[in-house]
């Protein structure tokens, strides 16, 4: 059952008196439970294509369904549910709250659901706990290291229960062993709670551990590849 | 769904992470509604001086004076400043329609003697009416009968000041005591009545029968003579009617012709305060208006921080869109941050406001009145000032575009 079905997207920004084409009509189908790598040099359209799978934008034509729902007739309060319910996002700089506790931090998604203060924290607690920083709970991101942020912004991504994470180059502000925690980390969520993941990376270390390559270049897919964890 | 407790936690605990920022914004408002209410404190005190002044004095009150005191043109001899006699009274009641009351007064300073205490005090010699003219209650005793009037009498009724000073603690009425060594029965004393508008003690009189006065005590060559006619017109609407009326009749009864001179005056002392109630009234508008334009400069204040406020924090507005925020979930974040400072800043403001006009009152002597009116008004306007000011910085964060906020360094 295809979780993400994009057809024929393409993406064209203005940029003064230029037009720039940033997709060009991409066409793929991605199914509960895989594991993509996206990859490609910078300009290839692939954080284009990321935004939109992560309704944080709207193709300027084509059809992206999400679970069946058609994303391009939404309007942006729509989108913002969508993204709380489905989508879990993970980022390279981390982007948690600053002056804010590890736990609220984890809590804010449940906040934007309505969920009541007491569950909120109950999850959130359980959340901590499945990315392995239980009794870190009070702690702020500026008092922990880069892989424990990186968890707990997984563990926010995860909190809401979302079928989907998108991760925008996690390890990129990541030293190896670290970066090969977070990745276990992915691996371990997609093979036991058979949650679709979507990477973007530059390193093909990092790729080998999905299980599909999307290769993207000027606004197309070049190639779209099984890998041998597959 | 949006989550209210949820969002004044978040909107809290940001004033709270800028503690200074938070406090010098909210200085603003807490100047502003400080100075709102404290103007109006001492406007609203001044008018109710005012107000009291003229109710003090009695209500439409007029007083008729010998002698035109109208410049220009040749004065009569001196002699005819003593042109009010108690006949021109008399005829004043019976004939003016607007008219209620009408008393003669013909007053001097005089020494006072009770036992060995003495003291000066100005007489006044009337009729009972002035009593209702005046709004003059007594606090003991009776007032003048007719008879006593009639016979020229000597009974007296005495303001609290002069029986404080002559009696003490002591009940004056039956007791005598002298005036120009005259013994005279005090048969009643005036209640309190407080300063003048001219800030003169109304207290520190006597009132004894005008004819008393006359006969015994500031006799003249002229019988009959005295120095002013108090007239209390029957309502406000009156007052202008029965100033005619009375002009008239005594321009007949004193033989004025067309081109002279009155040789009397009539005075609307009512309408000369109500003038003055007026522009205190104007004034505490003006002050009011002036704290007001401080508590908009306070409001500028927090929609200048909050802009600043909500481009520092472009990146935290980014993420919690990517996460689920709505449109109304970031503008209600920013009002409500806003609306605290405003709120706080508030209710500080009406301790300072409450406070300063206490000090201004005691430093000065001035009168304040807080009025619930102007609590709730500058209150109310600070929470206005607040959404209006927040809005427009709320409205900014809300549609910042996510992908462009998240970038943001």
């Amino acid at each position: 059952m295809p979780i993400i079905e994009a057809q024929e997207i393409t993406k064209v920004y203005r940029l003064g008196d230029i037009d720039v084409k940033a997709l060009r009509g991409v066409s793929l189908t991605i199914k509960k439970g895989e594991f993509v790598a996206v990859m490609g040099p910078s300009g290839s359209g692939k954080s284009t294509f990321m935004n939109i799978l992560g309704c944080l934008d709207k193709p300027t034509d084509g059809k992206y369904l999400l679970e069946d729902i058609d994303i391009s007739n939404l309007v942006r309060d729509e989108l913002a549910g969508i993204r709380n319910k489905k989508i879990g996002f993970v980022f390279q700089g981390f982007n948690l709250l600053p002056r804010t506790s590890a736990i609220e931090n984890v809590e804010l998604p449940m906040l934007y659901d309505g969920i009541p203060a007491k569950e909120r924290r109950g999850k959130a607690v359980e959340a901590l706990k499945n990315v392995g920083l239980e009794g870190m709970e009070n702690h702020h991101p500026n008092q922990l290291s880069g892989g424990q942020q990186q968890r707990v912004a997984i563990a926010r991504a995860l909190v809401n229960n979302a079928p989907i994470i998108l991760a925008d180059e996690p390890t990129g502000n990541l030293d190896t062993k670290t970066s090969a925690e977070i990745m276990e980390m992915f691996v371990k969520l997609n093979t036991e709670s058979n949650i679709t993941i979507i990477l973007v990376t530059h390193e093909n270390d990092i790729a080998a551990y999905s299980r599909r390559i999307i290769k993207f270049l000027d606004g197309l897919v070049i190639s779209d590849e099984k890998t041998g964890r597959s | 769904m949006i989550n209210i407790p949820s969002t004044f936690r978040i909107s809290f605990r940001a004033l709270k992470v800028n503690k200074m920022r938070s406090s010098l914004t909210m200085l603003g408002i807490i100047i502003g509604v400080g100075a709102v209410i404290a103007m109006l404190a001492i406007g609203t005190g001044a008018s109710k001086r005012i107000a009291e002044q003229i109710s003090s004095m009695g209500s439409n009150l007029l007083i008729i004076l010998p002698g035109a005191t109208t410049a220009g043109g040749v004065r009569m001899s001196a002699g005819t400043q003593t042109t009010l006699t108690m006949t021109d009274g008399e005829a004043i009641q019976k004939e003016c329609l607007a008219v209620q009351d009408v008393a003669p007064v013909l007053n001097g300073v005089a020494q006072v003697i009770y036992g060995h205490q003495n003291w000066s005090t100005g007489v006044v010699g009337t009729t009972p009416s002035m009593l209702i003219i005046r709004d003059w209650p007594l606090a003991a005793g009776r007032p003048f009968t007719e008879q006593e009037i009639k016979s020229a009498t000597k009974v007296c009724l005495l303001g609290q000041t002069v029986v404080d000073n002559l009696f003490g603690d002591m009940d004056p009425i039956g007791q005598f005591i002298r005036i120009k060594n005259l013994p005279f029965t005090v048969i009643g004393v005036l209640a309190q009545k407080g300063q003048s508008a001219q800030g003169q003690d109304q207290d520190d009189t006597i009132y004894v029968p005008v004819t008393t006065a006359q006969k015994k005590l500031f006799g003249t060559s002229f019988p009959g003579m005295v120095r002013i006619i108090m007239v209390k017109a029957k309502s406000t609407e009156d007052l202008a009617p029965a100033e005619e009326q009375i002009t008239g009749l005594l321009r007949q009864r004193h033989h004025i012709g067309q081109k002279q001179e009155n040789d009397f005056t009539v005075r609307n002392l009512t309408q000369i305060m109500q003038a003055a109630e007026q522009s205190t009234k104007v004034m505490t508008l003006l002050l009011g208006a002036i704290a007001s334009v401080s508590l908009l400069v306070g409001g500028i204040g927090i929609m200048n921080i909050m802009l600043v406020s909500v481009t520092e924090r472009t990146r935290e507005i980014g993420i919690r869109m990517a996460i689920g925020a709505k449109i109304w979930d970031i503008r209600l974040q920013f009002i409500i941050e806003a609306l605290t400072l405003s709120i706080i800043g508030g209710v500080a403001g009406i301790i300072v406001g409450i406070s300063g006009s206490k000090i201004i009152s005691i430093l000065t002597g001035w009168s304040t009145i807080i009025s619930p009116l102007s609590i709730f008004l500058a209150f109310g306007f600070s929470g206005a000032v607040g959404i209006f000011f927040g809005f427009y910085p709320a409205y900014k964060a809300s549609l910042l575009d996510p992908i462009e906020a998240l970038r943001y360094e």
